[in-house]
């Protein structure tokens, strides 16, 4: 092989590398299909037990709707954060990574955007059955809604990421998950289920919602910038 | 320059020092061959100087540069006790995956090169997880050596192969050697990696107990520095 081949890819490969991360941990989870299955069956069956829980006429019920949404979400979720470093468990998978010149920000950004698509998938498989569950109008204000789910997945994403990188090497992990993201998660978990419940009454984001909104941006800048600057710690010590 | 520079390195394992006071030097085109006992602190000195975690103290070059830098890493070939590559993806999506990580030009070309140079062309798009323990150590080879690093650190590199996969790894080891890169590897199977040795280090409850040039005596009895240089010696 000419040498010319072996070259070093240009700057602005960061980009290329968080693609490939991600495409591959996309491809290994969709042909093993060990999260998203159990994320999906999760969600789903909590949504209808919830169902039969609830009068779904009642006005009650559609007040609580984006609190119950965001409880299935943040389990879930946790479901397939917990994957996402134990996938590199097996053959010292991350030792590969780790030991390739892909920056540490670059490792956790493209696991971030893998998860993130992860869970979005499982969100939007899960809402139209809330919708029909719940006899609420979750398409009414599709755009909103579709921004609010995005703001407080990828808080709910990093952290997960992030955690699950500090967890690949306990035992417990799928305990210890749990116990540490949603302490953490409470701020955006609140203001994503405000959010959700004046969205699918049909009501516009204004007044002390727009805080809410505000909030979860906030969330979302500092705990990526803080995840991006610990992750190399996190993965070399 | 060094290719490898170990100055001082100590690493604790809570209050217990895995490594202690350690000085190593690789010239570029040697091969060091690390020895010692379980325990003795091998794979923890590898790890470390691969860059997987940070010495307690005392510093560690690589072509002059420290291991966490891309460009040091770039340079760097590691084989671990793991292969580090996935079950659930086929052999040249592995191979592809590392050659994109890696910046290579061409990664599938790369990938399909390495599968033909470790016998494995046959089997490219065969899960991982399908393979032979032989095949999934070649494919191992394969993607340490895939972007042609001028440092390969390689932990017992020799451990579970069978009889291809040690002639494939000794021919590529020679081969490297050959075209000047510098090698760094651990192991127990002394009369495999001593054959090709320029150097051995001995180690011995974390401290270098032997460093020096391999001699016809060490190859022609491989338990000469473990007699002579060891505790029991």
């Amino acid at each position: 092989m000419k040498s010319a081949e072996r070259a070093p890819a240009p700057k602005g490969a960061a980009a290329f590398q968080i693609l490939t991360i991600a495409l591959k941990d996309l491809r290994s989870e969709l042909r093993t299909k060990e999260a998203i299955n159990a994320s999906l069956a999760f969600a789903l069956v909590i949504l209808l037990m919830f169902s039969f829980a609830f009068d779904p006429e009642a006005d009650t019920t559609r007040e609580i709707s984006g609190g119950l949404l965001w409880i299935v979400f943040a389990f879930a979720g946790t479901l397939i954060l917990n994957r996402s470093f134990a996938r590199e468990v097996p053959n010292d998978c991350l030792d590969g990574l780790i030991a390739a010149p892909v920056p540490g920000w670059v490792l956790f950004l493209g696991k971030a955007v893998a998860n993130f698509a992860l869970v979005m998938a499982v969100e939007l498989v899960a809402l139209p059955i809330f919708g029909i569950f719940y006899n609420v109008r979750w398409a009414q204000q599709f755009g909103e809604l579709l921004g609010v789910l995005a703001l407080a997945t990828w808080g709910m994403t990093v952290i997960g990421t992030i955690f699950s990188a500090l967890t690949v090497n306990i035992r417990l992990r799928e305990v210890m998950l749990p116990m540490l993201t949603y302490p953490i998660l409470v701020p955006a978990l609140i203001g994503a289920m405000r959010l959700t419940a004046v969205l699918v009454m049909g009501k516009p984001i204004g007044g002390d919602d727009a805080a809410w909104l505000r909030l979860l941006v906030g969330f979302d800048a500092i705990y990526t910038a803080a995840s991006l600057v610990l992750v190399e710690t996190v993965l070399v010590g | 320059m060094s290719a490898v520079a170990v100055d001082g390195v100590w690493k604790y394992y809570g209050d217990y020092p895995a490594l202690r006071d350690i000085h190593l030097e690789a010239a570029p085109g040697a091969c060091l061959a690390l020895i010692g006992r379980n325990g003795a602190g091998k794979t923890t000195l590898l790890r470390t100087v691969a860059g997987f975690s940070r010495p307690g103290r005392g510093d560690i070059r690589i072509f002059g540069k420290a291991p966490r830098e891309t460009a040091a890493r770039r340079m760097t070939g590691f084989i671990g006790h793991g292969i580090s590559v996935y079950d659930e993806l086929s052999a040249l999506e592995n191979l592809t995956l590392y050659g994109k990580l890696y910046g290579l030009e061409n990664p599938r070309r790369a990938a399909l090169e390495w599968l033909e140079r470790t016998g494995l062309e046959r089997v490219a798009n065969g899960l991982v997880r399908e393979f032979s323990r032989g095949m999934r150590q070649r494919l191992a080879v394969a993607r340490a050596f895939l972007h042609e690093p001028a440092l390969l650190l390689l932990d017992e590199p020799f451990t579970a192969l069978d009889d291809r996969a040690i002639a494939v790894l000794q021919r590529l080891l020679r081969e490297a050697l050959q075209d000047g890169k510098t090698i760094v590897m651990s192991t127990h199977q002394l009369r495999e990696a001593l054959e090709l040795s320029t150097h051995v280090a001995l180690l011995v409850r974390g401290k270098v107990a032997f460093e020096g040039r391999c001699t016809p005596e060490m190859v022609a009895d491989p338990g000469y520095v473990y007699a002579r240089y060891g505790e029991g010696g």
